[in-house]
């Protein structure tokens, strides 16, 4: 009869919870909700409301809000309730006011007075209630309000009282420590209250308090230890046992916190080895709360001074974890694992096949649990393999938030263990490809610098030859619709530089694809920048080679569109483009020498290449030059182009922004800025090789010279740190070689640094394929695969195999739950199942309320028998269908409340827990008295089905 | 920390929310149809737990259980153990069911104040702050015992468990 209590609220209560519950759609919803709040805006607003009625409102309201509409009309009555004798109406105010304000709301202040005066209520309740609100509502200014009063209660006889204080005083901790930093020993004192449930109260606090100072606390190492101790030893009283375990929640708090006061302290550490070890031994693993404490104990064990004794045991839990069939604890074993492995690597060896299990899981939680693992574990030897692994998993899924995630670990790893460079562009054109949008433009410029750089050693065969195989690539993935626009500015850039520099493919091939993509793309204007700079670098090239150049077609359109552009930058590439087409051979080897992307450009800043124009000017007659400064009068449009760019200049500046700092120093004290500049051009190289012919570079820098790859250890070649985006948007920075490279040395070596291990235990029943894949993952193999494609292919093959050997498996798994479902928890959770479909519910009482559970039931119900099959839900009980079959393992709210008739029929299974639950059976008395409750509240049994309140009541 | 409690049905309706930071009514509404769409895409037998960054911001885990019609949902941070709040949902749901007496959605939906109280007697400014269920259930019947007693005026006569929901 437990709920009949809840019928208590009137029946217009009862009636928007049901017709909300029968609306079929959200435009319904909202119209009935705004139906509501009308008529409670007239209603609350009348004067001398009953208590009664005024809480009821009070709750509507704060149903309503919980729907998502705005009831604030109604907060001030909320906070008029708290001021109220009755207790009942009081706590309804409190909740209310809890549930609507925050601590800045202008009503607070309101409220603060008669806080105050609660917390020093005589009836516990009452301060309780005020507690409640006080965390909730009270912010840093009316903190000393009532500090006074809560630190009083620290002392309260009530022990609900002290854990609430408690827990209050930490609240205000939270807020504004500096506000209670003198009491905070208080905490401390609190740890040896008599009731445990204030002890363990004063963990939370305590626990914050540690992870900001761990030093402070090491003095409580010892009492936190013999607390635990004493917990562990089941000193406390029975009430606290949950599923036999004792006070588990507080065992996993202490725990905690020794992990944090153990932290790199020798001496703290030896304290706990003792009680942590005993918990090991003790602790049941067949309930779920006992692995929760064992699952914590790794956690202290992986965080203390190591013990190896300890670290034994927690690698011996690991693997029961990882061994079990349910998801949850393979997914604390993973994250157990990824803990353990910083302080002993090797443990992680023996659960290759099962780390390899989980990532083949459906279970998406898991997987990502596992990616993680891996990301941890990642060396250079096994850094192919799981790229490849976490790209193909990338691609498989669509939440933005972790596709970023996952390609940014991608770029990460494979920057820092690339075995070669160019299994680091294939790794990085699948990245851009599938989640191109999503990473950072600097990885795009690292990509396009590396290309142009080369492996920083001197053989030029290696470099074009990764250039080759990079356009060559590009040209391929070009076929590909809907490409990211930082990929394809990569593209276009690595074409226009180095489509045609090897020979294979012609001018017109690499022209008319890059046509292709500034046509596909024609709302991308920074696409169409880069595709029309690469029209020209191909066009120049071929000039310079002295090849005659005959435009295509669709390369004239394109021209002729842009030529009359909205946007100024195409344009001013069309028209660069058309200018350099008309110049002679000589002039274009100047301005767009071949593959010199590297190299150093020397600005002339003083434009000394005008001298002998300027005499020449002067000597007509023309005024000579006189700078910013030394003038005198208002700024003239005319030749603010002119001005000391360095000079402060009073008023508006007129000049752009200043350009990244030229690495390359200017010889000329004086400099004039690149007056040339038209506008800021997105792309990197181009807009000062027009202007300024580079000067030739200086070979093999001997910094770079000595970036040999090796496949050991962390090198960062390419990584973030060395970036700057200045660098490469202007390509005059210094420090650059020119196509210096040398071997390969990547592939070739990868199986050297390979140790082998052999510890590994012969696994008959694991197939060639996993074994493989694990080997290649944890890095010990006999059988080393060579280069990343392979690896890919082995990845991809054993997966297959490794999903099929599992099928048997998980059926096992399923067939095993449901004949004995392993971990049942208590009453909610009978399984006991109605079987008997034969009694047809004929006839329904309140089809309205049906409305509440299911709005797709109602057709069924009509259905009879076959009502109900489809979802476990209230009603499906009623129709008495078998849903516990449905969903065997799940803790099911309602199969306990089978009735009677049902629970008779033969075959009805009743797990063992059902003990626990004697005497809250069907109880036909209390429905029936539930019943009468229910017509006199005014709801009718309008209909079918007399059983429904019974079976919902039990 | 706990961040927020959550209990919604299978359709999606929300039946309670309790978020221990501040957040707007729209705030609230946009992460419960989070949460729940996430819910939805779950298979069955797979694990409780689900990574809720993308949802609560970082550093937040969710775990959720799955009774009947309904969704239990625990939102927290680093500092809790995910399954201890797997076993916290479950003192939650069997003190609600020494509650009412083999608890359906219905109970939920009509006792909201009294499920508020239940759950403030477990979890106290985010901070979990009483763990045993038959403690929870001593204090939620006192008070109850204490209101009865304030508020002479009844509508329903006491019934036999000497339980009524305020």
């Amino acid at each position: 009869m437990g709920s009949q209590g809840g019928f208590y609220q009137s029946k217009e209560f009862l009636d928007l919870v049901k017709s909300i519950g029968e609306a079929r759609s959200k435009a319904e919803e909202d119209r009935i909700v705004l139906n509501e709040i009308d008529t409670l805006k007239r209603r609350i607003s009348e004067p001398d409301i009953p208590k009664r009625k005024m809480k009821e409102y009070i709750i509507r309201l704060v149903y309503i809000e919980m729907l998502g509409h705005d009831a604030s009309f109604g907060y001030i009555h909320a906070v008029k309730m708290t001021h109220d004798d009755s207790l009942l109406v009081k706590r309804t105010g409190y909740l209310a006011v809890t549930l609507f304000l925050n601590e800045d709301h202008d009503l607070i202040i309101l409220i603060v007075n008669t806080i105050q005066k609660d917390l020093k209520s005589d009836n516990y309740l009452v301060v309780c209630a005020a507690l409640n609100a006080v965390c909730k509502l009270i912010n840093e200014e009316t903190i000393p309000a009532v500090l006074p009063q809560v630190v009083e209660l620290l002392a309260h006889p009530k022990e609900a009282v002290r854990k609430k204080a408690v827990m209050a005083l930490h609240r205000f901790y939270q807020k504004s420590p500096s506000s209670v930093s003198h009491l905070i020993s208080n905490f401390r004192k609190r740890l040896s209250d008599n009731d445990p449930g204030v002890m363990g109260a004063t963990l939370c606090p305590l626990f914050d308090l540690i992870t900001q100072d761990v030093n402070s606390y090491k003095d409580l190492v010892i009492s936190f230890v013999s607390i635990l101790k004493q917990v562990a030893e089941r000193r406390l009283s029975k009430a606290y046992d949950y599923h036999q375990m004792p006070a588990p929640f507080i065992q996993i708090k202490l725990l905690k916190i020794l992990a944090l006061l153990g932290s790199g302290d020798k001496q703290a550490s030896e304290n706990m080895y003792t009680v942590v070890g005993d918990i090991f031994r003790k602790c049941d693993s067949s309930s779920n709360i006992g692995n929760a404490v064992l699952y914590e104990c790794i956690c202290c064990v992986s965080s203390i001074y190591p013990n190896p004794k300890l670290l034994d045991s927690a690698a011996d839990v690991i693997s029961t974890f990882l061994k079990s069939d349910s998801h949850n604890l393979k997914y604390m074993g993973i994250d157990a694992l990824g803990r353990l492995i910083k302080i002993s690597p090797e443990i992680a060896e023996q659960h290759q096949l099962a780390v390899i299990d989980c990532l083949e899981d459906p279970d998406d939680t898991l997987k990502r649990k596992t990616f993680e693992l891996l990301y941890k574990m990642t060396k250079s030897t096994n850094v192919d393999v799981i790229v490849d692994r976490m790209i193909d998993y990338m691609i498989s899924i669509n939440d933005n938030h972790y596709k970023t995630e996952i390609a940014s670990r991608c770029v990460e790893l494979a920057e820092q263990f690339a075995p070669s460079n160019q299994w680091f562009i294939l790794t990085m054109n699948k990245v851009f490809e599938h989640a191109g949008d999503l990473v950072n433009i600097k990885v795009a410029h690292n990509l396009m610098r590396l290309i142009a750089e080369g492996f920083g050693e001197d053989d030029d065969n290696a470099d074009s030859k990764l250039r080759s195989s990079a356009v060559e690539s590009y040209l391929r993935i070009l076929g590909e619709p809907n490409l990211p626009s930082v990929f394809l500015q990569v593209i276009c850039w690595v074409l226009g530089e180095y489509g045609t520099a090897d020979g294979m493919f012609s001018a017109s091939d690499i022209t008319g694809k890059l046509c292709d993509v500034a046509e596909a793309y024609s709302s991308d204007e920074t696409v169409k920048a880069y595709a029309v700079t690469a029209l020209m670098k191909i066009y120049a090239f071929e000039i310079a080679a002295g090849r005659k150049v005959d435009m295509l077609p669709e390369c004239q359109s394109l021209m002729e569109e842009l030529l009359a552009s909205h946007s100024t930058d195409l344009q001013q590439r069309a028209y660069e483009l058309q200018a350099v087409i008309g110049l002679d051979t000589h002039t274009v080897e100047c301005i767009m020498p071949s593959d010199a992307s590297c190299e150093d450009i020397e600005v002339d800043k003083d434009l000394s290449f005008l001298n002998g124009y300027i005499q020449e000017a002067i000597e007509k007659g023309a005024q000579p030059y006189i700078p910013e400064s030394e003038r005198s009068g208002v700024l003239n449009m005319g030749n603010f182009r002119n001005q000391d760019h360095h000079e402060p200049s009073h008023g508006l500046r007129f000049e752009a922004y200043e350009l990244p700092k030229p690495a390359v120093q200017s010889r000329i004290p004086q400099a004039v800025p690149p007056s040339t500049e038209i506008v800021p051009v997105p792309e990197p190289m181009y807009p000062s090789e027009i202007y300024q012919t580079p000067t030739p570079s200086n070979p093999s820098n001997a910094g770079s010279t000595e970036l040999k790859l090796r496949l050991d250890g962390v090198q960062k070649k390419w990584g973030r740190p060395t970036y700057t985006p200045e660098t490469s948007t202007s390509t005059s920075t210094s420090q650059k070689t020119v196509n210096g490279a040398a071997q390969v040395e990547g592939a070739s070596t990868v199986n050297s640094t390979r140790e082998t291990y052999a510890s590994r235990k012969p696994q008959v029943e694991i197939s060639h394929e996993k074994q493989k894949l694990a080997a290649s993952l944890f890095g010990g193999s006999s059988k080393p695969e060579k280069r990343p494609a392979t690896g890919h292919k082995v990845s991809k093959a054993s997966s297959h195999v490794v999903e099929k050997s599992h099928v048997p498996k998980s059926s096992k798994e399923v067939a095993s739950e449901k004949t004995a479902p392993a971990q049942p928890p208590p009453d909610l959770l009978d399984l006991g199942e109605p079987t008997d479909t034969s009694t047809a519910p004929s006839l329904d009482p309140f089809t309205q309320l049906e409305g509440l559970l299911d709005t797709t039931q109602v057709a069924s119900a009509a259905n009879g028998a076959t009502a109900a099959s489809s979802s476990p839900d209230v009603m499906a009980l009623y129709a008495d269908t078998p849903i516990g079959i449905h969903n065997k393992d799940d803790t099911d709210l309602l199969s306990g409340l089978s009735n009677p008739s049902v629970t008779n029929v033969p075959g009805a299974t009743a797990k063992p827990q059902i003990t626990q639950s004697s005497g809250k059976g069907p109880n036909p008395k209390g429905s029936l008295e539930k019943d009468a409750l229910v017509r006199q509240m005014g709801v009718n049994p309008s209909s079918q089905n007399p059983n429904l309140f019974k079976d919902l009541l039990g | 920390m706990i961040k927020a409690v959550m209990v919604m049905n299978t359709q999606g309706k929300t039946r309670l929310a309790k978020f221990y930071e501040y957040l707007s009514v729209e705030k609230q509404q946009e992460l419960i149809r989070g949460v729940f769409a996430v819910l939805c895409s779950r298979a069955e037998n797979v694990s409780n737990f689900i990574d809720a960054e993308s949802i609560f911001g970082p550093d937040s885990c969710l775990v959720y259980k799955h009774f009947a019609t309904l969704y239990f949902v625990f939102v927290f941070d680093s500092s809790e153990n995910e399954l201890a709040v797997l076993d916290l949902i479950q003192v939650f749901v069997e003190t609600l069911d020494r509650c009412f007496k083999n608890v359906c959605e219905l109970d939920i939906v009509f006792n909201y104040s009294k499920v508020h109280t239940i759950l403030d007697e477990m979890i106290f400014g985010g901070q979990v702050v009483e763990t045993s269920s038959s403690e929870i259930m001593k204090a939620v019947e006192e008070i109850s015992k204490l209101e009865a007693a304030s508020n002479a005026i009844t509508l329903i006569p006491k019934s036999a468990s000497g339980w009524r929901s305020r």
